[in-house]
């Protein structure tokens, strides 16, 4: 079984932070074969940025997809470049408090949760990123959450005060992600 | 089993070096490589190495080309336009008979090209790095693991031959993170070891006429030439046992794929897709893109193999042209190309070998 995830937002979002923590975690915690590759360029703050994580149990051949399983979009520039890499049958993550746009496809399944405005709400304005990954996590169970609540305190090991908030951010959307598993 | 670690290729490529005993590093910045000479300038001074940034290219392999002549296990990294620059002082490594290791992570080209992906340097990598016809073992990494694993032992290569060797990856390679194990640390005292056996005089200038023996410039008078470039094709008629190629279900295959590198990796993805739908595919992976495994293509069974599919990030394609040499027109060959940094995905490839085996089988 293999997974090619594509997530993409604005640079400052944390995306490219958010496909390495979950990249990183599987390495660590699971015997899986995984990888992370990152899009370059003129990348810059406010500006595009994405990157695919592949997670198989078998080698992974092309880093790179545009036959995805799963799509998380930060923003809306993202939705409408990317939507329609997905698979039918696949799954779109949108964080609804910025992409309001209609979703112009009835073949994925759209999972969505206001990740920017928890983040405010929690005070925590940083953890959209880690919010959403929980969405994913959450839904999807790719991974078992505690492989990425594992991650999450090796990231912060040397900022243990980071460490409290950010998986309360990761659990909160670990909820939103299972509640709207069917 | 030795702990797994996710590391990018580039900063993979520059722990492997440290480990294997590089510890001399010059370099110049250039996209896609950059993460090598940063990891080295943070890492060089840790274990009592030597990290500069050369004021360019051509003053950056200079000094490895001093450093190398000075006993130190050195190396260098740069990308495709670099590389040209470099083509110089590789060529007086070559000269000067010096093991240096010199990492290509290839982008689009000709010219400054594009700063993503590409295998746009084969031919300048497997045949030409720079004048006078010398060679160089080319070994060609398709996983961030093979990148650790051929940089560790390009210095062994460099250091049984005392001629350069070249590492030739890519883009996509160099920034993607992977799983990896990371080999042994070799200590001072082994490191100290190998100082001791290398001996600029005599053998850092063959072919010099006694009382020049004990410099480092290549160049010669009279038959001293001709008498180096002797000795270095006797060097090179050693490098049929170098040779190395992964062989993938080619036994019964009747369409075959042709790639190195990155496309290799994503080729063999596409065969086992295939496979599964009883398709009789298989691939060929130069893994030693010099020395090539001709012999292998050469003595395919070609009553059964049908079409060869020669997948590279590369327009025109390069590779083919090997390929060509040994498989002498028995069967078709057919190419599936992307270059100027699009990056080759699975179903590309896919959709290429469904059109080759239409034809063919």
């Amino acid at each position: 079984m293999e997974r090619n995830i594509m997530m993409a937002g604005f640079g400052g979002q944390g995306v490219m932070t958010m496909g390495k923590l979950l990249a990183e975690a599987t390495c660590e915690a699971t015997d899986l074969k995984v990888s992370f590759f990152p899009s370059y360029g003129a990348a810059m703050r406010g500006g595009t940025a994405n990157c695919f994580v592949v997670i198989s149990d078998d080698e992974i051949g092309a880093p790179v997809c545009y036959n995805l399983e799963d799509l998380i979009v930060m923003n809306g520039p993202s939705l409408h470049a990317f939507i329609k890499n997905v698979k039918p049958g696949g799954n779109l993550f949108i964080n609804s408090t910025i992409v309001t746009d209609p979703i112009e496809r009835d073949d994925v399944t759209v999972i969505s949760a206001p990740v920017t405005q928890m983040a405010i709400d929690l005070k925590n304005e940083k953890a959209l990123n880690v919010i959403m990954l929980g969405v994913y996590v959450g839904y999807t169970e790719a991974v078992p959450e505690e492989v990425i609540i594992k991650g999450i305190e090796h990231k912060f090991e040397a900022k243990p005060k980071l460490i409290a908030p950010n998986v309360d951010a990761f659990m909160k959307g670990v909820e939103i992600g299972k509640a709207q598993r069917k | 089993m030795a702990e797994r670690v996710f590391m990018k290729g580039c900063e993979a490529i520059a722990e492997a070096a440290v480990r294997a005993g590089c510890r001399f590093f010059a370099g110049y910045p250039i996209t896609p490589q950059n993460e090598i000479p940063e990891y080295m300038a943070r890492r060089q001074p840790e274990v009592g190495g030597v990290f500069v940034q050369g004021e360019s290219e051509v003053a950056s392999v200079n000094m490895l080309y001093g450093a190398a002549a000075a006993g130190a296990r050195a190396m260098s990294s740069s990308s495709s336009c670099g590389i040209s620059l470099y083509s110089e002082g590789i060529s007086y490594c070559a000269s000067a008979r010096l093991p240096v290791v010199v990492v290509n992570v290839q982008r689009g080209g000709p010219g400054i090209g594009a700063i993503q992906p590409a295998q746009q340097d084969y031919f300048q990598a497997t045949k030409a790095s720079g004048n006078g016809g010398f060679k160089m073992i080319v070994l060609a990494p398709a996983t961030v693991q093979e990148c650790v694993d051929m940089v560790y032992e390009s210095f062994e290569l460099a250091a049984r031959d005392n001629n350069p060797v070249l590492v030739l990856t890519d883009g996509v390679i160099g920034t993607m993170m992977e799983p990896v194990v990371l080999p042994p640390m070799k200590s001072d005292e082994e490191l100290a070891a190998l100082k001791e056996s290398f001996k600029v005089t005599g053998r850092a200038c063959i072919g010099h006429p006694v009382g020049q023996r004990a410099t480092c410039f290549p160049g010669s008078v009279g038959t001293g030439q001709e008498i180096a470039n002797k000795e270095a094709e006797k060097m090179y008629a050693t490098w049929d046992k170098d040779v190395r190629v992964e062989e993938y279900l080619v036994d019964d295959a009747e369409i075959i794929f042709a790639a190195y590198g990155i496309s290799a990796r994503i080729s063999k993805a596409v065969v086992k897709q295939l496979r599964a739908e009883g398709i009789k595919a298989g691939m060929i992976r130069p893994i030693t893109v010099s020395p090539f495994p001709y012999d292998t293509f050469a003595n395919l069974d070609f009553t059964k193999v049908k079409g060869i599919l020669d997948v590279e990030m590369s327009i025109p394609a390069q590779m083919r042209f090997d390929v060509d040499h040994a498989v002498q027109g028995r069967c078709p060959i057919q190419e599936c190309r992307r270059s100027g940094g699009q990056l080759l995905t699975n179903d590309q490839v896919l959709e290429a070998a469904r059109a080759l085996i239409k034809e063919v089988l």
